[in-house]
């Protein structure tokens, strides 16, 4: 963490500041590229950049706390002849056992249940406190296949096949030694203690035509019944999403270059894929020209932190959302109470991203079964519950403000842009005016 | 039907399958019943069953996800992962198969009489793979504790990122041998065309000869001494990041 210089007359360079020069001399002590947690921390076009225009005279908003607003949300409608049926439309992202602690796992169970959502495996298998909390839980297939296996996937209420991820797209993952303990050895087939590398890309099948067959193998396992998802990093979105359709998904989730991660390089995270706020429009393209647009339905995550987050994906055209860094400070990560240890670490409340290092003070991020005991997953699990709670009061406040029954009722017309970036990416006007970057004028 | 189900189901053809199944062979024409259904009957069978089934004519995801230790003959070719996620079943493919022959295998065992296509074994947990013609690129890549005998030779960068198990082969090996190896045990009979990163040749030990003996038996392959094998396993260099290893990559 930075502090301000003693000397007002210091003058700190642009290009050259004190995290640059602190990079550069650690790149320099070490020979080795700087790997963390979290996401990426520079600041890109966000959904802050956009604004909701609430009812006035043209539209006729809904009475607050009067008269209702729907959240539930079914996603899978195209082939599984079991969809999954949501109350809300904010899901858990993935994040393995292995990252996390089991305690942390069972309470993202916890509250993704009480709040009628389900949540998410991740790189390391299903655990029997993850399922045994979840209502709702989607089993990811990994390129790794770590701890997949036929029975747990029958157990699952949906299939996430994942190619991608936001915080970096075309990477594959590293759990270092510290986290690999027994029994995340034992999930993942590999010797204690040794840094474990996730595969980049799934070892028998190398691209979209190969997809198809695989969600094929998928389903017939498990008898059509449960909906698959492709997850992607958001890069090249518009084809992304169209061959992921036209391999059969149910359900695409595209993760924009927010989103977190458990351990990867700090080059990666920063510099590589595009904002949410860019990719989503290129989905909704993507699926409106097949003519499936909420017919496959689509999940956006990478930066989701309040309710207008949510209702604003929604607006451009998510069918719902996934929070995975949001959903962890709900648990408690990064809490002001373990400032002492965070400052032990090297870093402070608020700054902590050495989930790598597995000696996260809030028990989240660790195998350290003495920190892992010190999160309380039935606790925790109320606060992600209440959080989750007020993401959809707060979503459902804004679409009442704008006139909808419903939160997938949201639409492009609900937005404008306070800049031409966020114009241009979102394809909404810019505030005050009728003008999308790209696009002709069109009448008011 | 190029064989009778009596022929299928033959007593020299059970192989590694222990105490065969003693229900009447259940014909199933693929052409006929289609995938789902052929895939359901199988997937609903109590572990008893003995099916032939006919006229795969190269369908992908053919008996995949099995869960009973039935036996399953396939007369002829198929695609892409056959037998995939087996987890007990006894599973005997006359013929070629495609990608990804008993990916994610985590028990029993697949027998194929002809060639496998690349990634075989892909990320298998458990059982044993038998390949009694040549595989392609990349067999056993990521696998997880399968055992893999392949009669003929296998393509490059076979058993990459390999954590557990074993890999046979009898004839040659491709570039890229074993790179990023863990723990698993490679015995190659033929020539090497080189190894990848971390893996290195190691001494046959009286264990090893053992080993070998053991995997040969189950695997039905006669006529071979395991004093024409060399191994091959993980140097162990790269199982901690250093930057002195960096060219490695």
């Amino acid at each position: 963490m930075q502090t301000a210089p003693a000397d007002p007359a210091l003058r700190e360079s642009a290009t050259f500041p004190r995290s640059v020069i602190h990079e550069i001399q650690r790149a320099a002590a070490t020979g080795i590229y700087d790997i963390r947690g979290w996401g990426a921390k520079r600041k890109v076009p966000h959904f802050d950049d956009l604004l909701f225009l609430g009812a006035s005279m043209s539209r006729y908003p809904l009475e607050g706390y009067r008269e209702r607003c729907g959240t539930d949300i079914t996603l899978g409608t195209r082939h599984a002849t079991k969809p999954l049926r949501l109350d809300i439309p904010v899901t858990i992202a993935g994040m393995s056992f292995g990252a996390l602690s089991a305690q942390a796992k069972e309470a993202l169970g916890r509250g993704a249940s009480a709040a009628g959502t389900s949540t998410t495996t991740g790189d390391g298998g299903m655990t029997a406190e993850e399922r045994g909390q979840s209502s709702k839980l989607v089993y990811q297939y990994l390129p790794s296949r770590y701890g997949m296996n036929p029975v747990d996937l029958r157990k699952a209420d949906a299939i996430e096949v994942v190619l991608g991820q936001g915080a970096k797209p075309g990477g594959g993952g590293m759990l270092l030694g510290q986290k690999i303990s027994d029994r995340v050895a034992q999930m993942r087939t590999l010797p204690r203690g040794i840094d474990q590398r996730s595969a980049c890309r799934h070892p028998d099948w190398t691209g979209p035509d190969d997809l198809a067959i695989k969600i094929l193998e998928l389903r017939e396992i498990t008898g059509w019944e449960k909906p698959v998802y492709v997850k992607v990093g958001a890069t090249r979105t518009y084809y992304d999403v169209k061959l992921a359709v036209k391999a059969g998904a149910d359900v695409v989730v595209v993760d924009g270059m927010q989103g977190g991660t458990a351990a990867t390089q700090d080059v990666f995270i920063e510099h590589v894929g595009i904002p949410t706020l860019a990719a989503i429009p290129q989905a909704v393209q993507a699926l409106q020209e097949m003519d499936l647009h909420r017919k496959v339905q689509l999940i956006v995550s990478g930066g989701i932190r309040s309710g207008a987050d949510v209702a604003k994906a929604m607006a451009l055209g998510a069918d719902a959302v996934a929070i995975g860094t949001a959903a962890l400070i709900a648990l408690g990560d990064n809490d002001p109470r373990y400032e002492k240890e965070y400052r032990a670490l090297g870093s402070a409340a608020g700054f902590y991203d050495d989930f790598q290092d597995g000696r996260d003070p809030a028990g989240i991020s660790t195998q350290d079964p003495d920190l892992a005991r010190r999160l309380d997953p039935e606790a925790a699990g109320r606060r992600l519950a209440n959080y989750l709670h007020v993401l959809t009061m707060e979503a459902q406040t804004i679409a009442r403000a704008c006139g909808k029954s419903h939160l997938t009722h949201l639409e492009p017309d609900d937005l404008v842009a306070l800049t031409m970036e966020a114009a241009a990416m979102a394809r909404v006007p810019l505030a005050g005016t009728d003008w999308i970057p790209g696009r002709a004028g069109r009448e008011l | 039907m190029t064989v009778t189900p009596e022929q299928a189901f033959a007593p020299r053809d059970l192989g590694p399958v222990g105490d065969a199944p003693t229900a009447a062979p259940h014909v199933i024409d693929v052409r006929e019943a289609g995938l789902r259904e052929t895939n359901r009957i199988l997937r609903e069978s109590d572990g008893t069953g003995r099916y032939l089934l006919t006229a795969p004519r190269g369908a992908h995801a053919l008996a995949v996800g099995l869960t009973e230790p039935d036996e399953v003959v396939i007369d002829g070719p198929t695609g892409y992962y056959t037998a995939g996620m087996n987890d007990g079943a006894h599973v005997t493919v006359n013929g070629n198969v495609g990608v990804g022959v008993a990916e994610n295998m985590m028990s029993g065992t697949v027998r194929v009489t002809g060639s496998a296509s690349q990634s075989a074994g892909a990320t298998a947990h458990g059982g044993l793979l038998v390949i009694e013609g040549d595989a392609g690129a990349r067999c056993g890549i990521s696998m997880k504790g399968v055992d893999i005998v392949v009669g003929g030779s296998i393509g490059h960068m076979s058993c990459f990122m390999g954590q557990a198990g074993r890999l046979v082969v009898l004839g040659d090996a491709g570039d890229a041998l074993g790179d990023s190896l863990y723990e698993v045990h490679i015995y190659v009979r033929g020539r090497v065309e080189s190894l990848g990163a971390d893996c290195v040749e190691k001494e046959m030990r009286p264990e090893h000869h053992t080993e070998l003996r053991e995997l040969l038996d189950r695997a039905a392959v006669t006529g071979v001494s395991t004093g024409e094998f060399r191994r091959y396993g993980s140097a162990r260099t790269l199982y901690t990041f250093d930057v002195d290893n960096a060219s490695a990559y």
